[in-house]
């Protein structure tokens, strides 16, 4: 901003300004970034519309109570839940300085996001074995769709998060990686909250 | 990049402080977050106790507090992870929020309001055609 003035022809001593107005932010990448997790609930909305209307059309095929495992989406869901509070210390970490201590804890959210990963990945494998796959009824195709979808942004997110870290270790804590971190970390959150509606609505409520 | 009027949460506005260049927001504290971990698992441990140890015989209030208490988890998340407020951004975030949550209760209810009446009047599982037929 300040650097402006020195470019005009015109001296720049005579001139002052009385904003009237906030300051426009200058930094647009948080509202942003936002607006797109804002259009991604949207989808999820979607999905969850879809499931809700499907989610009882079995096709004389199996229903949710046989084929969810309350236990192993606890599992899943503590994953989640770990790796939502070590991204928050890694952020606090950043706020100090602390590399180091960021990136170990950015090490330890990607290992619950893997685990978490690998778990679903795990349950839709045996979900397919047992010849429950998404072609087998409207339930089954709306629960693959709406899951899987949390689980590609999951998977965005982790590539997201391993690439990070190599800026991070690479460039260290400059305001560029700051922002990717603060975004990141609206991201991580976010998938955490959308989370909490797949467990609630699909498995609770299919189990209940 | 100077004078950011970005409202903190000790900032306000009109007093351009430049303590705070190009951070954002509150970025909460270690009590915060600690604050919503152990929130989002008392909210979490609750419905999957529920569900798993068959506590309440009535479904139909079981499914009420499952749905309940994934509300409150959803507002703990957005506040003590998200740091969502009233100001971040100047109130914009939450006007998106506020806007998409109604474009949400409106895809939600209206997709289970339409397809439960087509289920009802269009699928010809209890009625015969000549049955149908004499539909209004």
């Amino acid at each position: 901003m300040s650097a402006n003035t020195t470019h005009n022809a015109q001296p720049a001593e005579g001139l002052t300004f009385y904003m009237r107005e906030e300051h426009h932010p200058e930094q647009s990448t948080m509202i942003g970034f936002w607006i797109y997790l804002m259009s991604d609930c949207l989808i999820f909305a979607i999905l969850f519309a879809t499931y809700a209307v499907l989610g009882h059309s079995f096709a004389g095929g199996p229903d949710a109570k046989e084929l969810f495992d309350l236990k192993l989406v606890a599992i899943n869901t503590a994953m989640l839940l770990f790796s939502s509070i070590t991204y928050g210390f890694a952020m606090l970490e950043m706020e100090k300085g602390n590399k180091g201590l960021m990136i170990s804890w950015m090490m330890v959210t990607f290992f619950f996001g893997a685990c978490f990963l690998g778990i679903e990945l795990y349950e839709f494998h045996h979900l397919i074995g047992e010849g429950a796959g998404p072609g087998r009824s409207a339930f089954l195709s709306a629960f693959f769709t709406l899951v899987g979808t949390h689980g590609i942004h999951v998977t965005c997110g982790l590539v997201w998060m391993a690439v990070l870290m190599v800026q991070m270790n690479k460039f260290g804590i400059t305001a560029a990686n700051k922002r990717r971190m603060t975004t990141l970390s609206m991201f991580w959150h976010f998938l955490d909250v959308i989370w909490i509606g797949v467990f609630s609505f699909v498995y609770l409520m299919g189990v209940l | 990049m100077a004078s950011h009027a970005h409202s903190n949460a000790h900032g306000d506005h009109g007093h351009h402080d430049h303590d705070h260049h190009g951070s954002h927001a509150n970025h909460g504290t270690f009590g915060s977050y600690m604050t919503g971990f152990v929130l989002s698992v008392i909210l979490t441990a609750i419905p999957f106790w529920l569900v798993m140890g068959n506590v309440i015989a009535d479904k139909q209030v079981t499914a009420i507090l499952i749905m309940g208490l994934g509300l409150v988890q959803i507002v703990v998340h957005m506040i003590f992870f998200l740091h969502m407020d009233t100001k971040s951004e100047g109130g914009w975030n939450m006007m998106a929020l506020l806007f998409t949550v109604v474009l949400v209760l409106i895809t939600l209810s209206g997709s289970l309001w339409v397809m439960h009446n087509l289920n009802a009047y269009m699928m010809p599982t209890q009625m015969t055609p000549e049955a149908a037929k004499q539909l209004p």
